[in-house]
């Protein structure tokens, strides 16, 4: 990728490539973050551009203390995350609010309303108003790149962190974008020790809490007049204060009503919502999510209408907004009823065969984040709860110690190696400490495959590609104190199902390390393997692969004329069939088959 | 002459590359001269889940979402998706639908059967339905990957667009080795259909 480019280029660009280049004109020279679905992108296309430093950090926290750090040492720094990531990394980001900054300090936050990758829906404009954070909202690419370069100098003008806020719709939505020149820093880098700005002793972080607060005074009167919160007035009886994404549903839903789009989520402008109030007759707060600018809009006695006609859960869209203003809905054909497609694990996933020999044990499972969630639903329903990152270790552990005795051999804790080195060391640091007898399987892909192949700790190789020394992860569980560690193909599942038996039958801790690259990992690809096929002649039906739940894996259904036709009983409701499109040749399902009919295709 | 707008939906399954068939279209419009914008979901729903994007084309495009009974343009890449979001598309509204069927988990596990009535529930939905074996026809190649560009292809007959600006784009977009394949492919899946 050209990275230098002639003045007013165009671009189209999804929010998070705009983010990037936003970041990269700003000048950053440091960024981390943890992967999170719809956040993902912005440090893969930064880490692309010449002279930025950008790395994978361990979790959350971990990046936005490297970010910090960065911009105590006066440079400009980035941290991004998904919603859930702000969670984690609340801690720093609390006090990094009362030191404030040098180099500029952006974290930015991707919301997923409707929940398309994530488990929960929460709304993080909360974060900017408990953490006394200015925040500011792009309504699209174009916006998220502009306000990405105003976040930096806002951050160093107002010496504070600066959120920025997208959603999903925001994240991966593409729209045109013009690129500029990369600034020049105003500083040279170096760190100025001062301790009353950055030794958060009591005493200091008293009088830093002042200046927070005069601060988001200062911050509020530049809510007032800045151009990013303005009033677009046009039919005054109706009048749409409105933020995001959702500008855009309102702009295409009503093309005439008076807008007051805010773009600063927090603080917000009393003043510029006072006079919009007064130049409309009927007020409306479209948002997604929480009634974040509703609460305030209210608070100032304005009376308007929101939550009680905008849904609070799920995204909106211009139909939803229309019909939920004007009572009025547009007819339109119902969806039709077909069978549903939710996602699965890859054909050849090594997740699947740990999950049905998992199964045949009749444990409790506690899950975790990741790909392998998906083994909850059927055929493999093998896990049964998912709360947050690293949440399996410590759920199995409290379990036990709830079940008591009975529950011995009962539960297992299943964590991905990403998921485990971003939050799990501690929960298996405390079944170790505190006498638990769980067992912990850590599911080694060699990757952190769900948010779509990117490098952690334990793989070897950096954001920017270069080899780097592994976290050795049996080595790491043996320092933890567990003493039983063993590693096991998951492909292999006679094997991998004997080692379950004998660990989960075990009162001590110990850790299976399930070991097998990714499908969809380039090296893994370019392999050679054989694919497999079902010999018709001999498949009787018993549906004894079907129950893996491999995509590949295909149901041909028998009536009782078309058995009789294929040489079966009339009583066989059919056979099963490999598409050798889809088989990886994992060989897995292949032992599974008692008739011996699932044999490698022959070229 | 007024710059045409119009909304196109494209359904499929995770891994169908749908992505990839989005991004050449949007550069196709972009090097038109029109305001593109286009939404997708990343994530979970790429691990052989129903996947879509929208993407609206005009003079000037606010929502990059597409509402229900809006869109003029349907490319599924395998028939139940089409059927799933039928309701997407306008009275009179055109559909290009690959004729390949990917079974979900509930049909490939025996709980119930491919639905065989797909083509008659789409007609009943438009009379523009067009349904092309683009599975053939990137077979025939020998890359089954290139479905994907083999849909944009038979689908190009309903966008305003001249035929070179797609080859442009997919000159543009992709890594040198591939190209070759893909204009193949392209020119393969114009041939499907006739000039609408
Ligand atoms: S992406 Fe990798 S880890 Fe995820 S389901 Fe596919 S094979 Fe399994
Ligand atoms: S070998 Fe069997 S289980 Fe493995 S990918 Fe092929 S069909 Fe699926």
């Amino acid at each position: 990728m050209s990275v230098l480019v002639k003045k007013e280029e165009i671009r189209l660009l999804s929010g998070n490539e705009a983010i990037s280049r936003g970041a990269f004109e700003a000048g950053v020279k440091v960024a981390s973050a943890y992967p999170g679905t719809p956040s993902t992108e912005i440090l893969e296309n930064f880490v692309r551009y010449e002279g930025v430093y950008a790395e994978w950090a361990p979790n959350e926290k971990v990046a936005v203390e490297v970010a910090i750090g960065a911009s105590m040492g006066g440079v400009r720094a980035l941290a991004t995350m998904k919603h859930v990531g702000v969670n984690v990394a609340a801690d720093p980001i609390f006090t990094a609010s009362y030191t404030g900054v040098r180099g500029g300090l952006v974290i930015v936050t991707a919301d997923d309303p409707e929940l398309h990758s994530s488990q929960n829906e929460q709304d993080n404009r909360h974060y900017a108003v408990a953490a006394k954070i200015p925040m500011l909202e792009p309504s699209d690419s174009s916006e998220a790149k502009e306000f990405t370069r105003l976040a930096f100098e806002l951050s160093e003008k107002y010496d504070t962190p600066v959120f920025l806020r997208t959603t999903t719709r925001i994240s991966h939505a593409k729209g045109v974008v013009r690129l500029d020149e990369p600034s020049v820093p105003a500083f040279a880098p170096g760190f100025t020790p001062d301790p009353a700005k950055w030794v958060m002793l009591p005493v200091n972080a008293k009088r830093r809490h002042v200046v927070v607060e005069e601060r988001t005074k200062a911050l509020r009167e530049f809510a007032e007049t800045w151009e990013g919160n303005r009033i677009e007035w046009g039919d005054r009886s109706l009048g749409i204060v409105t933020s995001g994404v959702s500008w855009q549903y309102v702009k295409e839903a009503f093309p005439d009503a008076s807008v007051l789009k805010i773009g600063l989520a927090w603080p917000l402008p009393e003043r510029l919502f006072l006079e919009f109030a007064a130049g409309v007759s009927r007020v409306v707060v479209v948002e997604e999510l929480d009634p974040h600018l509703e609460t305030h809009v209210k608070a100032l006695g304005i009376l308007a209408q929101g939550k009680e006609l905008i849904p609070i859960v799920g995204e909106l869209d211009p139909r939803i907004v229309r019909q939920a203003i004007t009572g009025e809905s547009i007819p339109a054909r119902a969806p039709e009823t077909v069978p549903s497609r939710p996602p699965n694990l890859c054909p050849g996933c090594p997740h699947r065969g740990l999950f049905f020999a998992l199964k045949k044990l009749k444990v409790t499972v506690t899950g975790d984040i990741g790909c392998y969630t998906l083994a909850t639903l059927p055929p493999l329903g093998a896990m049964d709860s998912c709360i947050c990152m690293g949440a399996s270790i410590g759920n199995a552990h409290g379990m036990e110690k709830a079940l008591g005795p009975d529950g011995a051999g009962k539960v297992v804790a299943v964590i991905g190696d990403s998921t485990f080195l971003h939050s799990g060391v501690t929960g298996l640091m405390n079944v170790v400490y505190n006498r638990g007898v769980s067992t912990v399987i850590l599911l080694d892909n060699d990757i952190t495959a769900m948010t779509g192949a990117q490098q952690n700790p334990s793989t070897g190789k950096t954001l920017h590609g270069e080899p780097t020394r592994r976290t050795d992860l049996p080595a790491l569980c043996r320092a933890l104190g567990v003493e039983h560690v063993y590693t096991v193909n998951p492909h292999d599942m006679k094997r991998t199902e004997a080692l379950l038996r004998r660990e989960v039958a075990r009162r001590e801790p110990s850790v299976i390390i399930t070991k097998a690259p990714c499908a969809l990992l380039p090296e893994h690809r370019r392999q050679k393997r054989p694919v497999y096929e079902v010999i018709a002649d001999l498949c009787t039906g018993c549906k004894a692969c079907s129950r893996l739940g491999c995509p590949a894996i295909e149901w041909v259904p028998f009536t009782p004329d078309e058995a009789v036709a294929a040489g079966k009983k009339a009583t066989q409701r059919g056979i099963a069939r490999i598409s050798p499109l889809l088989c990886d040749g994992c060989n897995q399902c292949p032992p599974l088959c008692k008739f011996q009919a699932i044999l490698e295709k022959k070229p | 002459m007024s710059v045409p707008k119009g909304d196109v939906f494209l359904a499929g399954v995770g891994g169908q590359g749908t992505l990839l068939a989005s991004e050449v279209l949007c550069d196709a419009f972009l090097l038109s001269g029109f305001d593109v914008k286009k939404s997708e979901v990343h994530g979970m729903a790429q691990r052989g889940g129903s996947v879509t994007t929208h993407l609206r084309f005009g003079p000037k495009v606010f929502s990059p979402l597409i509402e229900p009974g809006k869109a003029d343009l349907l490319i599924a890449f395998e028939k139940i998706e089409a059927l799933r979001f039928a309701h997407y598309l306008r009275p009179g509204g055109a559909m290009v639908v690959n004729a390949q069927e990917i079974f979900p988990p509930s049909v490939a596990t025996g709980q119930e059967r491919y639905p065989q009535d797909v083509a008659e529930r789409l007609r009943a939905v438009t009379d523009r339905l067009h349904m092309v074996d683009a599975l053939a026809a990137a077979l025939s190649m020998r890359e089954v990957r290139a479905v994907n560009i083999v849909l944009v292809g038979a689908a190009s007959h309903f966008l305003p667009l001249p035929e070179a600006v797609y080859e442009e784009a997919l000159k543009a977009r992709l890594p040198e080795g591939i190209v070759d394949v893909n204009v193949r492919a392209f020119r393969a899946g114009r041939a499907l259909l006739q000039p609408a």
